[in-house]
């Protein structure tokens, strides 16, 4: 039971790498900008969190204030500095956003010290369900269940609206799409806030899973970056199959040795790397 | 008769290469109008720039009276500016309908919705909900055609929507091409085919190395004229 138990845990971690991925293929995928402050966006959310729960809210109502937050930080971002450099090549934005990653660290350091916190679900973090000889813990099962609905919620988005068919078109081409008339700055902008109003619930939900510091932030990316590239891009399932996969490498290595929980998830993101570069479900499709 | 479009003394710049030198035009209302030219002559770096996908160097562009040069691609499409780009540019990522609802982003008011652009080309309803690009060459061509009436043009430019295809495939595009031209379209075609852009238009313009080396009525140009603007000899 052992077993079942370590594949389970590991799944249910894997969604929460998949929110991870989720934002970050998302830019990449409509504007080609590999956003290196993702990870600190979502250790950035996760302080919002904690500033909320300080007002009294429940961590979980916090995502209330959070994601509208990040939201409008994620369009003024794009609007205010990236578009700036949209012409500029691959460098401009690394620099920028390796830059805004060093500020919010700097930043959270500053207003909440390096202490480690936490964000306090209360009796909700231990509870948990029997099913037969395996345990779930009822939050990890939120959080997977949050992942499920919030990538439905995307593919829906994406497939049914008239902006996701935008983002998708900006996406394949965008000098044809100006020539339909979309505006892809401002396309660009909503795809950021998008992204980062995902980001949001991931950080809260991190924040409630395990303590976390200022500088916990480019792991994150690194899990982020493992998952997108496990699953490969352009699939939201992808994406999920991606978390999951290296959720489960994780515990799977963890359960072998304590000191391989990193170490078997880089090792499989490196092979599927070796064996198959575009990721197991990339769905890209090129003109 | 009053210009839709003037385009006036023109220069516009890929970095330091200098593609146009100097061009004017006219469009009026209603009218169909041809630019022909050989290769590299400028034709579709001046359709760019009529559209507002290229900056200019000096000039002006005006239509309906109002100055467009500098206005953004998508802020020229909501005005009724409109483009079926060289090479169609169908978003492969989108089925053939999406394709088409895309056309009609801005919501532009008109004649032109997605039954009547279905009634213009019942095969692409068929496959509806094909991806673009899983479509032959003609029928993207078409499929790009239909993508811009969507968007229900006042002022339809189409770059070299003969290129690459079937003398038959190219003779039905050019049928629609009339059948938008009556609708009260004023259409603006590039054609590398000289004999097809005479025959489809009320006027031409011949480019050659970035200026305009011919323009007038089909009826009224002679053939040496013509391959004297179009070859430079």
């Amino acid at each position: 039971m052992q077993v079942v138990n370590t594949i389970v845990q590991g799944i249910l971690l894997g969604s929460l790498y998949a929110l991870f991925g989720t934002g970050l293929s998302l830019i990449f995928g409509v504007m080609r900008l590999v956003n290196l402050a993702h990870g600190d966006f979502i250790v950035l959310a996760a302080y919002l969190g904690l500033l909320a729960v300080a007002l009294g809210l429940h961590p979980l109502l916090s995502l209330v204030i959070v994601i509208p937050v990040l939201f409008i930080l994620g369009v003024l971002l794009q609007r205010g500095i990236l578009n700036r450099v949209l012409n500029e090549g691959l460098m401009p934005p690394l620099v920028i956003t390796f830059g805004l990653s060093v500020l919010v660290q700097n930043g959270l350091q500053l207003g909440f010290s390096a202490d480690s916190q936490d964000l306090d679900a209360g009796a909700l973090e231990t509870a948990s369900i029997r099913l037969g000889e395996v345990t779930l813990g009822a939050f990890p099962l939120i959080t997977f269940m949050t992942a499920i609905v919030i990538l439905v919620a995307l593919q829906l988005f994406l497939n049914r609206t008239k902006l996701g068919q935008a983002f998708r078109a900006t996406s394949d081409d965008p000098a044809t799409a100006e020539l339909m008339g979309i505006n892809s700055r401002q396309i660009y902008g909503w795809a950021m806030g998008l992204s980062l109003a995902i980001v949001a619930v991931a950080g809260v939900l991190l924040g409630i899973r395990t303590n976390f510091t200022p500088t916990i932030g480019p792991a994150r990316l690194i899990f982020a970056f493992e998952t997108v590239i496990i699953g490969g891009l352009g699939s939201i399932w992808g994406t999920l199959a991606g978390g999951i996969i290296l959720g489960l490498a994780q515990n799977i290595g963890a359960a072998l040795d304590p000191t391989w929980f990193q170490l078997a998830g880089h090792i499989v993101t490196l092979v599927v790397l070796a064996v198959k570069p575009s990721g197991l479900f990339a769905r890209t499709r090129d003109a | 008769m009053s210009a839709v479009l003037t385009v006036d003394n023109i220069a516009v710049f890929y970095d330091q290469f200098q593609a146009l030198f100097g061009v004017s035009l006219e469009v009026e209302q209603g009218e169909t109008v041809a630019i022909i030219g050989a290769n590299g002559a400028g034709k579709t770096t001046l359709m760019r720039a009529i559209c507002g996908a290229l900056p200019l160097a000096s000039g002006r562009i005006t239509y309906n009276g109002e100055v467009i040069s500098g206005q953004p691609a998508y802020a020229l499409n909501q005005k009724g500016i409109v483009m079926v780009p060289e090479g169609r540019r169908i978003f492969p990522s989108l089925t053939v309908e999406e394709n088409l609802k895309i056309g009609a982003y801005r919501n532009r008011p008109g004649m032109w919705t997605l039954p009547k652009v279905y009634e213009l080309f019942p095969f692409l309803k068929e496959r509806a909900k094909f991806g673009g690009t899983d479509l032959s060459g003609g029928q993207q061509q078409m499929l790009a055609i239909g993508r811009a009436l969507m968007s229900n043009p006042a002022l339809l430019l189409m770059d070299e929507i003969s290129l690459g295809l079937a003398p038959i495939i190219v003779k039905e595009l050019y049928e629609v091409v009339a059948k938008i031209a009556q609708s009260g379209t004023t259409v603006l075609l590039v054609e590398q085919d000289v004999g097809r852009g005479l025959k489809a238009a009320k006027r031409v313009y011949c480019l050659l190395e970035g200026k305009v080396s011919l323009a007038g009525k089909p009826a009224e140009i002679s053939s040496e004229q013509i391959s004297r603007a179009y070859f430079g000899v």
